[in-house]
């Protein structure tokens, strides 16, 4: 055992045990990001917050939360939204914030492709990301069945028997999923457990490993340029901050994530408070009733695009069925970013900007990633199906193309 | 600059995304309807020759005591319910109304159409085919100066003002509950047992205590008005709320279905003056940090 001195101060004593001077260095003050950065770099903060605002939240609704078919939908909108002393606001806020935190999370995923941040290197960075982003997926979907409204009731229903088309095993699993033959007490009671232990729990982990993936290959900056981190660190440490290309995570990267964080969560709470029916759907307001089916069925906006790539192949194309066209197209839709740093075939990281074809690419993507989540929520008839159709091929045809694209640019520059 | 650039195309995109999936999606899901018709100019022409008479109150009250007295109660004047809710329910498939607040209630057109031919001037003829028939039968004997007299009786004893909850006791609760309106003692439940008014609607009229939040103000106004603007071919009838009594309906609906909106636009703009406050302070923050870097 390590022989301990007699500590003069509590600090003195937790450092000689818990060594904190070195974990704060190692952690905050030495920690390395680098300089030539955008707000577009406070996203990660942004999420982190958001999570938090969405764990506190969810731990007050969760007290006086019933998940039960029969008392599920009143224990939310009488107890919760009426009865308890800010029931309301909590509520307001977790939903809105479940919400939110998809348009950060894209414009982080978003951020990172346009920059290249998971390429050479920082592969492992954007596959946590995708497992973050999954598990997200799967966390907003079991929390929209909870308040057991009409939309929590269909939309579980449509999303569970999705499952059906697995060759094989399909009608059983949707059972296996359901608990039930139907979408009932028992699916409730399971997505609740999912909801509020399970996934939450594994997206805790992820994040420790989303962090622990940018200790090695460093955070990408905003011209990728590669530099010596040690060089720079001892730079910075020596005195010259103005000449380093680096700064330190606390206090000079935190204060520019806190300052952008005040400027988001204005916009989030005056969401919370005036503007929430985009998070809350009204048709949700509605008790779920399993002989009623609501007039139109549709997602979350932030699962409408890939929903649109389902359902985009609305008809049988040589003799394969629309239903499993479109299951496979959903499929590809959910991996198919897995894999983007092996899509990718410059070896060489740059923005998008500086990449002539990515930068096409890349562009048109996102017309036809918010063409896919309009026509998403629009009923599927005449023209809108047709919209839909051509968006989703668009969609698989530039993944399709995206080795070609890159190695266009990189063999032009001279790289390949 | 070039952040603030970045910051509009991300807004952009944004914003054009919230447009698509918001207001153009409902845009198309739900088509737009007429505004709220609180005239009833459909009944114009059925109801022209009683507008151009003066209703006599005293006559008014000899024939609605005599016509109408035989299954509607008017407690107020002493005329009490002959059989209790559950029984009326079960002899008329949906208990009658009491008729002390018709008068405010009511559009008087509306009420002068309703005597001669309720299914119609509710707008439910559909559901009267077959040899059904509407629970009350038509009054279209009476004379044209008759129904001005039965009008302007009904006027004349309906109280000046009602609250909220007695408007919607009376032109709702007939057939809807809104329990979270008394979630403990269950007060708030329709009048009419479930059973039978099931069998008289087709389905169980909704709980209408989420309605607020469910609809919306916009939707509510035009659908009370007329339900099958929004709703063609429902069992609901047009009930002839003017538009006084509609507007306490739905503050009323506010009251119980968004019982905190007073707390919520109270807060929320305290809520935002001190984050911008905090955002002030980061950005202050940050520029002393960032001062020794650049």
């Amino acid at each position: 055992m390590a022989k301990f001195e007699k500590a003069n101060s509590v600090g003195e004593w937790l450092d000689q045990r818990l060594n904190l001077t070195t974990f704060n260095k190692v952690m905050m003050t030495e920690y390395w990001i680098p300089k030539d950065i955008n707000f577009l770099w406070a996203m990660g903060v942004l999420l982190a917050t958001t999570f938090g605002i969405l764990i506190i939240s969810g731990i007050f609704l969760m007290m006086y939360y019933k998940p039960d078919i029969n008392l599920a939908f009143d224990s939310v909108n009488y107890t919760i939204m009426q009865e308890v002393a800010f029931g309301w606001l909590f509520r307001h806020i977790h939903g809105v914030a479940a919400s939110v935190i998809f348009l950060i999370i894209y414009i982080h995923m978003f951020t990172g492709i346009y920059y290249g941040s998971y390429k050479q290197g920082r592969e492992m960075i954007w596959i946590s990301g995708m497992l973050l982003f999954m598990t997200f997926s799967a966390a907003g979907f079991s929390g929209y069945m909870l308040p057991w409204g009409q939309m929590s009731y269909w939309a579980a229903m449509v999303i569970t028997n999705l499952f059906g088309g697995v060759p094989v095993i399909g009608p059983e699993l949707v059972v296996w999923i359901r608990g039930d033959f139907n979408v009932a007490d028992a699916t409730l009671t399971r997505f609740f457990m999912l909801h509020v232990f399970l996934l939450p729990i594994t997206i805790m982990g992820i994040i420790g490993l989303h962090f622990y993936t940018l200790r090695i290959p460093h955070v990408n900056n905003q011209t990728s340029d590669e530099f010596d981190f040690d060089t720079e660190a001892e730079k910075y440490l020596a005195g010259n901050k103005k000449e380093s290309k680096v700064i330190p995570f606390w206090p000079v990267f935190i204060s520019k994530d806190l300052a952008v964080l005040g400027v988001f969560l204005i916009f989030y709470f005056y969401l919370v408070f005036f503007h929430y029916n985009f998070a809350m759907d009204p048709v949700n307001f509605d008790p779920a009733n399993n002989m009623v089916t609501p007039a139109h069925i549709y997602p979350e906006w932030y699962f409408l695009w890939s929903y649109e790539v389902l359902r985009g192949f609305f008809f049988d194309i040589a003799g394969f069925k629309a239903f499993d066209i479109g299951l496979i197209a959903f499929a590809f839709a959910n991996a198919i970013f897995l894999v983007l740093p092996w899509l990718d075939r410059d070896p060489k990281i740059l923005p998008a900007h500086k990449r002539p074809m990515f930068f096409v690419w890349f562009w048109i993507l996102m017309v036809d990633l918010i063409v896919l989540t309009v026509y998403g929520k629009l009923p599927p008839t005449g023209t809108n199906a047709w919209v839909g159709f051509f968006a989703a091929v668009a969609f698989i045809l530039l993944f399709l193309i995206l080795p070609i694209v890159t190695k266009i640019d990189a063999k032009k520059r001279g790289s390949l | 600059m070039r952040e603030l650039k970045i910051l509009a195309v991300v807004v952009a995109l944004t914003l054009i995304t919230y447009w698509g999936v918001e207001p153009y999606a409902h845009s198309q899901m739900h088509p737009h309807v007429e505004p709220a018709d609180f005239t009833f100019s459909d009944l114009k022409e059925a109801v022209a020759p009683v507008k151009e008479l003066k209703g006599d109150v005293t006559n008014g009250e000899t024939l609605v005591t005599s016509n109408c007295t035989a299954c509607h109660s008017i407690e107020s004047k002493g005329f009490p319910q002959i059989m209790d809710n559950v029984s009326s329910a079960a002899a008329y498939g949906v208990t009658p109304p009491d008729l002390g607040t018709s008068g405010k209630l009511y559009n008087a057109d509306y009420l002068a159409s309703f005597v001669q031919d309720p299914a119609t001037t509710s707008k439910v003829a559909h559901k009267y085919v077959d040899g059904k028939v509407h629970p009350m039968p038509s009054y279209n004997w009476l004379q044209p100066q008759e129904i001005a007299d039965v009008v302007a009786y009904l006027k004349d004893i309906a109280p000046k003002e009602m609250t909220n909850k007695e408007v919607f006791a009376d032109a709702c609760q007939r057939c809807h509950s809104i329990k979270y309106a008394d979630m403990k003692n269950g007060t708030m439940a329709a009048f009419t047992p479930d059973a039978d008014i099931k069998k008289y609607m087709g389905k169980l009229p909704p709980d209408l205590s989420q309605m607020i939040r469910s609809r919306g103000h916009e939707y509510l106004e035009t659908f009370i008005n007329d339900p099958q603007k929004h709703l063609a071919g429902t069992a609901m009838p047009r009930v002839g709320l003017t538009e006084e009594s509609q507007a306490q309906v739905i503050a009323y609906l506010e009251e119980v279905g968004d019982s905190k909106k007073v707390q919520r636009e109270e807060l929320g703009p305290k809520f935002l003056i001190y984050l911008v406050i905090f955002a002030i302070f980061g950005f202050l923050w940050k520029a002393s940090k960032w001062r020794d870097v650049h």
